[in-house]
């Protein structure tokens, strides 16, 4: 599992190594530039690895490109949650459905509304007049409609008011406790590593640390760097 | 008459271009500018299988328009990965080519002599002479391809058409293949510029290389834009008004050497302004960002 990317000839991460146990919620934090990102956008395929595999329940999916990752379970938040902004609450959620052949469409999109009461009310209205948390929760709302057994979020808290920043992080427990597991990259280092299991430190390049959620947070090093005392 | 009707002709024809640009960069917001080379691929495909191997100017559209769609997968497939400018820059570059080879390869295209003497389109014995019978045979094209594009960018594959000119990268983590969607547009679009490149050959019945220029990419490109990109109604309004404006000049009794450079004046002028003043065009629904 140790993967490396380089963008051209740089090399943006190397001898890099992480698992996501079933169930779990696994953070990924670290300054910017670290290289948390690329990890994530290597793991749906957006950048093709320079070496090293990864497997996804048993088979590798390094070859893989980004649209056959969803099939098999895996679907992105991506960074600045990419709306399709000329399209209603309603179509993004059903532009996300787009490749499922099987199950009630229109009744799951009911349930992800359901999930976030204040798209609910907004079903009609364009996405690009949504305040921006409730773009991220549509962001959300876009993936969970494929059903993934792991969902990857990208710095899901980037940009939004700290009420939002709340309601995103229980949403990813409510989703989690739901049977997903989570890969999450974040900034707000604290909440992330509140909510998960497991979390890698990154330095730049690289991996420089794996714990448990709670000793992360405890731990001095990340304390002073990351935490902000 | 017949040159009210010849005009009409010749917008008709540019409304086929237009539609098929309109898909590639209205609907799918990829920036195209060597559009006019497939419809020269098409004229000359057509029209040297009518005047070199007797083919029957049917099976030389439908052969045109073939091998249009299948220079649109050449270029698409390596070039598709390129993003906006450099796709434009890359595409402007077979433009290119496709105007130079038809130039300079004399023994297949004859060159800058062009073709003279290509047939004109015949129904069992009866040839379609008159300029009002070649109109109604153009108008079934354009009902033809308003029909096509209008299904493509109506259904399921049309919404992600949209969903790739909003957003890329969420395109993909939804699940979306979108090399290969844009390279069925450039296929599709190819096939329609075909087939206006054969309908022009068999028209006019000479073809050579100054109509198939660059200069030729960019007034079609204006067309979509003035008209509005993303509306197929749009495209109407835009190849109408850009061919039929331009004949204006004529009766204002200039030279043609005053003229033609007039055209490309007001072409200009018209990019700029639109630029600021309507970006969006005159019933598009879409800019460039």
């Amino acid at each position: 599992m140790n993967i490396a990317v380089y963008y051209g000839s740089v090399k943006a991460i190397e001898d890099v190594s992480f698992n996501v146990n079933q169930g779990e919620i696994v953070a990924m934090i670290g300054p910017n530039g670290a290289g948390k990102s690329t990890a994530l956008k290597a793991v749906f395929g957006m950048v093709p690895l320079h070496s090293g595999d990864m497997l996804f329940d048993g088979s590798s999916i390094s070859a893989l490109r980004p649209d056959e990752h969803v099939p098999l379970g895996i679907s992105l938040v991506p960074e600045g949650r990419r709306l399709f902004h000329s399209m209603t609450v309603i179509e993004n959620l059903e532009m996300g459905a787009f490749n499922r052949k099987n199950g009630d469409i229109k009744a799951d999109i009911e349930n992800i509304l359901d999930m976030f009461p204040s798209l609910k009310e907004k079903r009609k209205q364009k996405a690009g007049v949504l305040s921006t948390g409730e773009q991220q929760l549509l962001a959300l709302g876009r993936a969970l409609i494929q059903k993934p057994k792991l969902l990857l979020a990208d710095e899901p808290s980037l940009g939004l008011s700290p009420v939002y920043v709340d309601v995103i992080f229980d949403k990813l427990i409510e989703i989690n406790k739901a049977g997903t597991s989570i890969l999450l990259v974040e900034q707000n280092a604290r909440m992330a590593l509140e909510i998960a299991q497991r979390g890698y430190v990154f330095k730049i390049g690289g991996i420089f640390m794996e714990d448990k959620g709670d000793m992360l947070i405890e731990n001095e090093k990340v304390k002073s760097a990351f935490l902000g005392g | 008459m017949a040159y009210l009707l010849h005009i009409l002709i010749i917008a008709g024809i540019y409304i086929i271009l237009t539609l098929s640009l309109n898909l590639i960069i209205g609907y799918t917001g990829l920036p195209a500018l060597g559009h006019i080379a497939f419809a020269c691929i098409g004229a000359y495909s057509s029209g040297i299988l009518a005047l070199n191997f007797g083919i029957s100017p049917w099976i030389g559209l439908i052969v045109g328009a073939c091998a249009a769609s299948f220079f649109g997968f050449v270029i698409a497939f390596p070039s598709i990965r390129l993003k906006g400018d450099y796709l434009a820059l890359a595409t402007f570059g077979f433009g290119v080519i496709v105007y130079s080879i038809s130039k300079n390869w004399i023994d297949l295209t004859r060159g800058p002599m062009g073709l003279p003497g290509i047939p004109k389109f015949s129904f069992f014995s009866y040839e379609l002479q008159p300029v009002w019978a070649y109109l109604i045979f153009v108008l079934v094209f354009i009902v033809f391809t308003t029909f096509i594009i209008n299904r493509v960018v109506d259904s399921p594959f049309g919404r992600v058409l949209r969903s790739i000119r909003e957003d890329e990268v969420a395109s993909l983590s939804i699940g979306k293949n979108v090399n290969r969607y844009k390279i069925t547009v450039f296929v599709i679009g190819a096939f329609f510029a075909g087939i206006a490149g054969s309908l022009y050959a068999h028209y006019i019945t000479f073809i050579d290389p100054s109509s198939f220029t660059v200069m030729e990419s960019i007034a079609v490109l204006l067309m979509v834009v003035f008209g509005g990109m993303g509306s197929i109604k749009g495209s109407f309004v835009g190849a109408l008004t850009l061919v039929i404006l331009p004949e204006m000049l004529r009766f204002l009794g200039m030279p043609s050497s005053v003229a033609a450079p007039l055209r490309q004046m007001i072409y200009g002028g018209l990019l700029v302004l639109l630029m600021l003043k309507r970006p969006q065009g005159i019933i598009g629904d879409y800019r460039f960002r």
